[in-house]
């Protein structure tokens, strides 16, 4: 696939597209579009859907675990809505003209990434409420930003999917706050998964503004509505007062509240967060090698699919 | 679409929200047959309620009009303001009209 450079493009055309995007319109699949917002977009959206699949491994590792009946329902209809957001997601981003099976292989390949905060274990049942409150959260914010995306599929596809959020927040927040209410050990364990997953969340808003170069273009566009350090802030103020009230530490010494009600961190370990995104967490090698061999054991599924569908010629009538 | 090992056709996924009310797009999904497309639909697009119908139609099936076209496929309408009840004047005092 041939991407044109942004100064390959027709000043005329831009500018008109700017204007479009400036008028707060929405970009659909058929209209045009520089390469550049294409590929933006094409590398965005899959990475997006990518993370919702991938992030249901961590989850399903709780699933046969999981401490009574009510919570073994709430975890699978939670693991089931984030399918269903990857597949809102991948059916948005096939608009832009690539294949759901090339979006596979680029995952397989490496080609693409998805959340960084998915290459960590869940080592505990309150992980199971460190991610639906702090990684569903962090979700949360950004999704809630981008459901003004500027184009049309994605856009559509994020609220779908922020309705359904809300839900994975609470569920988290309540099983934290159960055991935070429990005993001695049930606190011990739910400061023990805010401690692993406080840093890791702050990083899923991507690198500081000023080490995000491709950030401006995106704002330009309005692919993005805020950047990563704004809606990191975002929330962060939102997350420590949830965490007070129940009894949570935040793992940041240097934490401070300021003078305008905002919290100041400590700075994040982005030698950690490149290393991870380089493919060197603790669970890259295994959350890919479980999806590319998921994807496998289904080919056979797929091939006698698209034979019987060959042959009928989707003459099959439902009713 | 690779020929061998693909996700099958795509479709078109449509939602009624109440009785009487019109369907409305929510989005696409791949199967490979309509009993397939209807039941996936009702798993990805309705797990909460969202409808009381449900169509999916195969995308290749949609006819639409292109961007580029639209302005002058639209043109039509352009100069017909007498199609609008704003465009006639009515005498001082009319009432209920
Ligand atoms: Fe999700
Ligand atoms: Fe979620």
């Amino acid at each position: 696939m041939h991407f044109k450079k942004l100064e390959e493009e027709d000043p005329k055309k831009l500018e008109a597209f700017q204007a479009r995007i400036d008028a707060e319109e929405r970009i659909e699949p058929k209209d045009w579009m520089p390469d550049a917002y294409r590929y933006h977009n094409i590398r965005q959206i899959s990475q997006h859907a990518h993370s919702e699949v991938i992030g249901m491994q961590p989850e399903g590792n709780w699933l046969t675990r999981a401490p009574s009946l009510r919570s073994k329902k709430i975890l699978l209809a939670k693991i089931q809505d984030e399918a269903g957001h990857g597949l809102y997601l991948y059916c948005a981003a096939e608009t832009l003209g690539v294949s759901r099976d090339t979006y596979i292989q680029w995952l397989h390949e490496g080609k693409a990434k998805y959340s960084s905060i998915f290459n960590y274990p869940t080592l505990n049942w309150a992980d199971m409420g460190a991610i639906g409150w702090l990684v569903d959260g962090a979700a949360i914010v950004n999704q809630v930003s981008l459901t003004r995306t500027s184009y049309g599929p994605y856009a559509r596809a994020m609220v779908r999917i922020c309705k359904e959020e809300s839900f994975h927040q609470r569920q988290g927040y309540e099983i934290m706050t159960r055991m935070m209410n429990g005993t001695k050990e049930q606190r011990q364990m739910a400061q023990d998964a805010l401690d692993r997953f406080w840093w890791p969340s702050l990083m899923m808003f991507g690198p500081h503004d000023t080490d995000s170069p491709r950030s401006k273009l995106a704002l330009q566009w309005k692919i993005k509505r805020a950047t990563n350090d704004e809606l990191r802030q975002k929330f962060i103020d939102k997350t420590i007062p949830q965490a007070e009230l129940i009894g949570l530490k935040i793992p940041d010494p240097e934490l401070e509240l300021q003078a305008d009600g905002s919290y100041k961190t400590g700075e994040i370990n982005w030698e950690e967060f490149y290393n991870v995104i380089k493919g060197n967490g603790p669970c890259n090698r295994e959350r890919l090698a479980h999806h590319r061999e998921a994807h496998a054991r289904g080919a056979w599924v797929r091939k006698a699919c698209t034979a019987f569908n060959e042959k009928y010629k989707g003459e099959l009538v439902l009713n | 679409m690779n020929s061998k090992d693909n996700q099958g056709p795509l479709w078109e996924v449509f939602i009624q929200s109440k009785p009487g009310l019109p369907y409305k797009h929510a989005g696409s999904l791949h199967a490979y047959d309509k009993a397939m497309a209807i039941d996936n639909a009702r798993d990805v697009y309705t797990r909460r309620k969202e409808g009381v119908g449900l169509w999916v139609v195969p995308s290749d099936q949609i006819v639409s009009v292109q961007p580029k076209d639209a302005e002058a496929f639209f043109d039509p309408a352009d100069d017909k303001v007498y199609r609008h009840p704003t465009f006639y004047t009515m005498p001082e005092g009319a009432q209920h009209i």
